[in-house]
C-alpha cells in the first residue's frame, strides 16, 4: 500500500508540475511537449485507480492523436506566443483574484458537503462490479444496451463536427488540374501516339 | 424493449435519417444549385411535417432508453412551436441565401440536425442527454453562425458564439457531474427523489446554481448575454432569424424541464436565481436597445427582454407559470417569423440594409408592409389589444399569483421602457425623414409570412387559437 502511494504522489507531482510548464515555458513546441507528459502522467494515476481503459485512451487518443496533432499546428502556424502572451499578462492579476475567491469560496462550502445517502451505492449500480468483469467488458456491457441513446447522440454530434469542418473549409478550385486516374487507364496507344513518316532532311 | 424505446423516439430517428440520406444525395448530385434548392424546400416540408406528426400525436406520457428521454405534452409543445419556427424561417432563408451565393445543400441539414438536437433537449430526462442534445444544436448553429464564410463579421460571430458556448458548456458539465456527485444519479426522476428525500445538499445546489448558469447562457439571460448582441449582428441574416426562435424556444424549455424535472422540490431555491436572471435580462433588454441603430442588434436585445418575460413565467414556479412560458414563447416565436420576413427583404439597390434610419416614411414606399411591421412592433412592445400584450398578461399574472408582486410590478416598467424602441421604428416608419427609399421586392412567401405573422397577432385576440389550452395542458405533464 505505502508503494502504491509513493507511486500516486510521484506521477501526481510530475503532473503538476508539467502542467505547470505547459503553461510557463516560452516556447510552444515545449509546451505540448510537457502536456505529453502531463497526460502521460495522468494515465499512470488512472490505473493506479483500476481504470485501464481510461488511461490506454488517454495514451492513444490524446497523446498519439490529439498531442501530435497540436505539435504539428504549432510546428506550422506562425503564431507570435509571446506577443499573445504579453497581452494576456495585463489580466493575470484579475484572473489570479477570481480563481482564489473561487478556490476560497468552494473550501469554505467544502466542510459541509455530504453526498446522498445511497450516492455511492446509486454510482455503482450502473456498472457490473470491476473486480467481476474489467473495465472494456463492462463499458461494452452498457454502452450499446442501455446507453445506445447517448452513444448515437455523440456519433451525430461527430457528424455534425465533419459536415461543419467541409463547409466552412472547402473551396472548390476550377483552375486546379486533377488526376483521373481512369482515364489515364483507358488511354488507347492506338489514340495518343502518333507514328509520323518524316523525310531526310525536313522537319516536322 | 429496444423496439419500444424506437417507437418513442420516431421523429426524431426520421429527421436524422432524413438529414443523412439527404447528405449522401446532396454530395453524390452534379447540380448543387437544383438539388441544394431542392434539398431546401424538402427539409422545409419535412419539418413542418414532422411538427404535425408530433402535434398529433397521441396524448400520454411515455419514456424511453432508462428514461433518458421523455415524450410528454410539454416535450410535444416545445418540439411543435420550434419545429414550425425553424421551417419558417427555413423557409424564409432561401432568397436571402441564393442572392448571396449560399445556397448550400448543407445549410438546411445543419438546421436539420440542430433542430433534431433541441428536441433531445426538450426531452431530456438524464443529464447526460440534456448534454448531448444542447451539443448537437449549438454545434450546428455554431458552423452556420459563420456560413458566409468570405465575411470576417460572420466567422467572427461563428467564433465568438463557438467560444462562449464552449464556455458555457463546460459550467454546465461542472454542474452535472456535481449534481451526479451528490445525487449519485443523472436521471433527473432520481435526483428529484433525492431532493425529496433528503433535501438540497450544499453540493448539489452548487451543481444546480452551476447548471442554471450553464443554461442561462444559451437563452442569452443578464448577465449571460454579451454574445447575444455582436453574433446576431454578424450572423447571415437567416441565421439570426433561427437563433431568435427555434433555439430559444428550446432552451427555454430545457431550463423548464431541469428545474422541474430534477429539483421541483425545492423550488424557493431556484426562485431567486430565476427571478434575477428575469429582472436583468427585462431592464438590460429594454434599456441597452434604445441607442441600437442595427435592426439586427435590436433584435438581439429585444430577443434579451422577451427572455426575462419567459423567465419571469418560469421563476414563478408554478403550473401557471410555465404555461406561461409556454404561451409566451409561442407568441414569441411568432413575431419573430414576422419581423424577420420584413428584414430579410431590407435592401437598397441589392444590397443588405440594416440600419434603421434606413426606414424613413417607408409607409409611403410600401404602405402595406409597413402596416404589418408596425402591427408587429406594438405586439412586440405588448401594446393591449395585440396577442403580444397577451403573452406578457400570462407571464405577470403567474409571478402575482405566485406571490412575487413587485416582479410583475419591475417587469411592467421595463415594457413600458422596452415599448420607446419598438415604436420608434413605427415613428420612423411614418414620421420619420425621408431618405433613399428600400427598394427590396418582397417575394408572396415573405409577405405571407409577414401578413400571416400580424394577421395572427390581431386575430388571435379572441382565443389565442386555443394556444392556451394546449399550454394548460402540456404545463400540467410537467408537473405532474
Amino acid at each position: 500500500m505505502v508503494i502504491v502511494t509513493l507511486v500516486f504522489y510521484l506521477f501526481a507531482a510530475i503532473a503538476v508540475a508539467s502542467a505547470m510548464m505547459v503553461v510557463l515555458s516560452r516556447n510552444p513546441v515545449h509546451s505540448v511537449l510537457w502536456l505529453i507528459l502531463t497526460f502521460f502522467s495522468a494515465a499512470a494515476i488512472f490505473i493506479l485507480m483500476g481504470a485501464e481503459f481510461i488511461a490506454m485512451l488517454l495514451m492513444i487518443v490524446y497523446v498519439g492523436a490529439v498531442a501530435v496533432l497540436f505539435l504539428f499546428v504549432v510546428m506550422m502556424l506562425d503564431v507570435d506566443f509571446a506577443k499573445l502572451r504579453g497581452s494576456v499578462a495585463q489580466y493575470t492579476p484579475l484572473g489570479l483574484l477570481i480563481g482564489l475567491i473561487l478556490i476560497a469560496e468552494l473550501g469554505m462550502a467544502y466542510g459541509t458537503w455530504i453526498f446522498a445517502k445511497d450516492a455511492p451505492e446509486m454510482r455503482a449500480a450502473v456498472m457490473p462490479a470491476p473486480d467481476q468483469v474489467e473495465n472494456t467488458a463492462a463499458i461494452g456491457q452498457i454502452l450499446y444496451t442501455d446507453y445506445v441513446y447517448m452513444f448515437q447522440a455523440a456519433g451525430l454530434i461527430l457528424f455534425v463536427a465533419m459536415i461543419g469542418a467541409i463547409v466552412l473549409t472547402m473551396r472548390h478550385r476550377p483552375d486546379v488540374k486533377r488526376q483521373n486516374i481512369l482515364t489515364q487507364i483507358y488511354r488507347d496507344p492506338a489514340k495518343s501516339v502518333e507514328l509520323k513518316d518524316i523525310k531526310p532532311g525536313q522537319g516536322l | 424493449m429496444l423496439s419500444n424505446d424506437i417507437s418513442v423516439i420516431l421523429p426524431e430517428l426520421m429527421l436524422v435519417v432524413y438529414a443523412m440520406a439527404a447528405l449522401m444525395v446532396g454530395v453524390y448530385s452534379r447540380k448543387q444549385d437544383a438539388i441544394s434548392n431542392l434539398i431546401l424546400w424538402t427539409t422545409v416540408v419535412v419539418l413542418a411535417v414532422a411538427g404535425f406528426w408530433i402535434g398529433l400525436s397521441p396524448e400520454g406520457t411515455s419514456t424511453a432508453f432508462n428514461e433518458a428521454f421523455i415524450n410528454d405534452g410539454f416535450a410535444r409543445f416545445s418540439k411543435v412551436t420550434l419545429l414550425w419556427g425553424a421551417a419558417a424561417i427555413l423557409a424564409l432563408s432561401r432568397e436571402y441565401l441564393a442572392k448571396n451565393k449560399l445556397l448550400k445543400y448543407e445549410y438546411p441539414l445543419l438546421i436539420t440536425l440542430s433542430v433534431v438536437g433541441m428536441m433531445m433537449m426538450v426531452s431530456a430526462g438524464d443529464l447526460m442527454a440534456l448534454y448531448l442534445g444542447l451539443e448537437l444544436q449549438s454545434l450546428a448553429l455554431y458552423v452556420i453562425a459563420s456560413f458566409r464564410r468570405d465575411s470576417l463579421r460572420s466567422t467572427e460571430a461563428g467564433l465568438k458564439y463557438f467560444v462562449l458556448g464552449a464556455l458555457s458548456s463546460g459550467l454546465l458539465l461542472y454542474g452535472a457531474s456535481l449534481v451526479y456527485g451528490f445525487a449519485g444519479t443523472t436521471v433527473f426522476s432520481g435526483i428529484y427523489t433525492v431532493v425529496e428525500g433528503e433535501g438540497l445538499s450544499l453540493g448539489l445546489l452548487f451543481g444546480l446554481v452551476f447548471l442554471v448558469t450553464g443554461m442561462a447562457f444559451k437563452v442569452s439571460a443578464v448577465p449571460f448575454h454579451m454574445w447575444t448582441p455582436d453574433v446576431y449582428e454578424g450572423s447571415p441574416t437567416p441565421v439570426t432569424g433561427l437563433f431568435a426562435t427555434a433555439p430559444k424556444m428550446a432552451a427555454a424549455a430545457m431550463i423548464a424541464r431541469v428545474l422541474f424535472d430534477a429539483f421541483g422540490e425545492v423550488i424557493s431555491d431556484w426562485q431567486q436565481i430565476l427571478v434575477f436572471l428575469s429582472l436583468g435580462s427585462m431592464y438590460l433588454g429594454s434599456v441597452a436597445a434604445i441607442g441600437q441603430t442595427n435592426i439586427k442588434r435590436l433584435m438581439a436585445y429585444s430577443s434579451i427582454g422577451h427572455m426575462g418575460f419567459a423567465l419571469m413565467g418560469l421563476a414563478a414556479g408554478t403550473e401557471q407559470g410555465v404555461q406561461a412560458l409556454l404561451i409566451y414563447m409561442a407568441i414569441y416565436v411568432t413575431m419573430n417569423v414576422g419581423v424577420f420576413a420584413f428584414i430579410l427583404n431590407m435592401e437598397r439597390d441589392g444590397q443588405a440594409v440594416t440600419d434603421i434610419a434606413s426606414l424613413g416614411l417607408y409607409s409611403k414606399v410600401a404602405p402595406a408592409r409597413a402596416f404589418a411591421l408596425a402591427v408587429l412592433m406594438f405586439s412586440l412592445a405588448g401594446i393591449p389589444p395585440l396577442v403580444g400584450f397577451f403573452g406578457k398578461f400570462y407571464a405577470l399574472t403567474a409571478a402575482i399569483d405566485a406571490g412575487l408582486f413587485w416582479l410583475a410590478v419591475a417587469g411592467a416598467f421595463a415594457s413600458v421602457i422596452g415599448a420607446f424602441y419598438y415604436l420608434r421604428i413605427v415613428f420612423y416608419m411614418y414620421f420619420g425623414k425621408e431618405t433613399a427609399p428600400l427598394t427590396g421586392a418582397m417575394p408572396t412567401l415573405h409577405w405571407v409570412f409577414l401578413g400571416g405573422a400580424s394577421g395572427a397577432m390581431v386575430l388571435g385576440v379572441v382565443n389565442l387559437f386555443g394556444v392556451e389550452t394546449i399550454a394548460g395542458l402540456a404545463a400540467a405533464t410537467l408537473l405532474n
